[in-house]
């Protein structure tokens, strides 16, 4: 099953650790995440499902191309690695 | 008389309390993180704060035991755009239907329990009716051909920053950075333009008194008179006295009539506190000099205070929540944009410095 893996500045917020889930597609993934954690889904996506402006989410190692709604397809194995697309101040 | 301030800041809200013989720092809550706006509800003593996160998006915060422990609780969200995509403002600049900050929180009425208003980036007012649990936005403000006029002032989006809710009735007025004043007496279902007198010297001729090129930059009503209302207008400072049916400018307010916060007293209708500062193009203080000024009839005349403030060199920008006054209308506090915060026991005629390294203060309120 793929993993799904959070960056740490997010853990300081809730807990969420590591995850291996069913999914064919980064967003059937993530929504098999948040349903065992809610509140973690308006932390990752906005209001409308759509990747916020400043998250990033890599999918073995190269960044998801469909921000809006996360369909790019991942393998059985595939790594989710969701993360900061930019450092705060 | 309150002893206790919160204050929201670039990195965490700062609870400072009155002590023996001083104001001191006494608690950080949400150390490091970036808190827009906190609310204590006069209605239960709940403490709210809004916690920007940047990467993760707006969250609210509620504590029922005055800061011991917190809960995040809903945040207003805003529906899908019918065509997917998003509209434009004035200018031709994208305004997306998403939740960009919440600027105004502000409880109902003390028969309505449960009952908050918040006004939000990009121009949404969001109604709780279960104490920020779950929020409705105000559909008919939000789809009023007008909205659309609305531009950012200061920030890359329109914002309600003031709602009012007036204690008589509950009719509701709402402040826009930049588009005018609105006003509903039927809980937000419908909406009256309410800029009669208002004036925008920076607009182009034609727009001039155009409802929405109006910059209010904050708008508070007198709680000993509600129908008596002082604005901090980004054309100068705009007074009205049949609750905001028409507005009066007034000129000549030394050292500048630019400004962002204003605070009225409690109990005397004629009395208000602004912070100048050089318009618009500067945002500093007058000659580096941070002063306050007070008007105590009802902005015919104006004293200015500098008496514990610094006078040279000083750079420091007050923002439009970040002075108070508390329910006594002695004690006030305001902070600045360089982080200092300071507090005054005698009507702001003289200031102690609570902090002078603090980071950016974006609201202060006592907690009444």
């Amino acid at each position: 099953m793929p993993r799904v893996t959070f960056t740490a500045n997010l853990q300081r917020h809730l807990a969420c650790p590591p995850v291996d889930v069913a999914g064919a597609t980064v967003r059937e993934a993530l929504d098999a995440v948040f349903a065992g954690n809610p509140r973690l889904r308006g932390y990752v996506l906005d209001e409308h499902g759509a990747l916020r402006h400043h998250m990033a989410i890599f999918l073995d190692g190269t960044p998801i191309r469909d921000r809006k709604a996360q369909t790019d397809a991942v393998a059985e194995a595939g790594n989710i690695f969701v993360m900061q697309a930019l450092s705060g101040g | 008389m309150s002893d206790r301030l919160l204050v929201s800041t670039r990195k965490g809200l700062f609870q400072v309390d009155r002590g023996a013989d001083r104001w001191a720092i006494a608690k950080v809550h949400f150390l490091a993180e970036n808190i827009a706006l906190a609310m204590v509800d006069p209605r239960d003593g709940a403490w709210y704060a809004t916690i920007d996160h940047g990467h993760f998006g707006t969250k609210l915060h509620r504590s029922d035991d005055a800061g011991e422990t917190w809960t995040e609780v809903g945040v207003p969200e805003y529906p899908a755009h019918p065509d997917g995509t998003h509209d434009l403002d004035a200018f031709g600049r994208p305004i997306p239907w998403k939740l960009n900050k919440i600027w105004a929180m502000t409880p109902g009425l003390a028969s309505q329990p449960g009952r908050l208003w918040f006004g939000t980036l990009p121009g949404g007012l969001f109604r709780s009716e279960d104490r920020g649990a779950t929020w409705a936005l105000v559909e008919s403000l939000w789809h009023m051909p007008e909205r659309k006029q609305w531009t950012g002032g200061g920030a890359d989006l329109p914002g309600i920053h003031s709602v009012l809710v007036d204690p008589r009735d509950g009719r509701l007025l709402v402040a826009i950075s930049s588009g005018g004043v609105w006003e509903s007496s039927d809980e937000g279902a419908t909406w009256t333009s309410r800029c009669k007198g208002l004036r925008a010297d920076y607009a182009p001729p034609e727009l001039v008194e155009d409802p929405s090129s109006q910059d209010p930059h904050c708008v508070v009503r007198s709680p000993a008179d509600p129908d008596r209302l002082y604005m901090q207008h980004h054309n100068g400072i705009f007074m009205s006295w049949d609750g905001a049916a028409t507005w009066k400018e007034i000129t000549g307010v030394q050292p500048s009539v630019f400004g962002f916060p204003v605070a009225a007293h409690p109990k005397d209708p004629d009395t208000a506190w602004f912070v100048p500062a050089v318009k618009d193009e500067q945002r500093i203080p007058k000659d580096a000099k941070v002063v306050v000024n007070r008007t105590q009839d009802g902005c015919g005349t104006f004293q200015t205070f500098a008496q514990g403030l610094p006078q040279e060199h000083a750079y420091d920008l007050v923002y439009r929540h970040a002075l108070d006054v508390d329910g006594s209308g002695t004690r006030l506090a305001f902070g600045s944009s360089t982080g200092s915060l300071w507090v005054s026991e005698d009507g702001g005629e003289s200031w102690a410095t609570i902090g002078e390294h603090l980071p950016p203060v974006y609201a202060v309120r006592f907690v009444k």
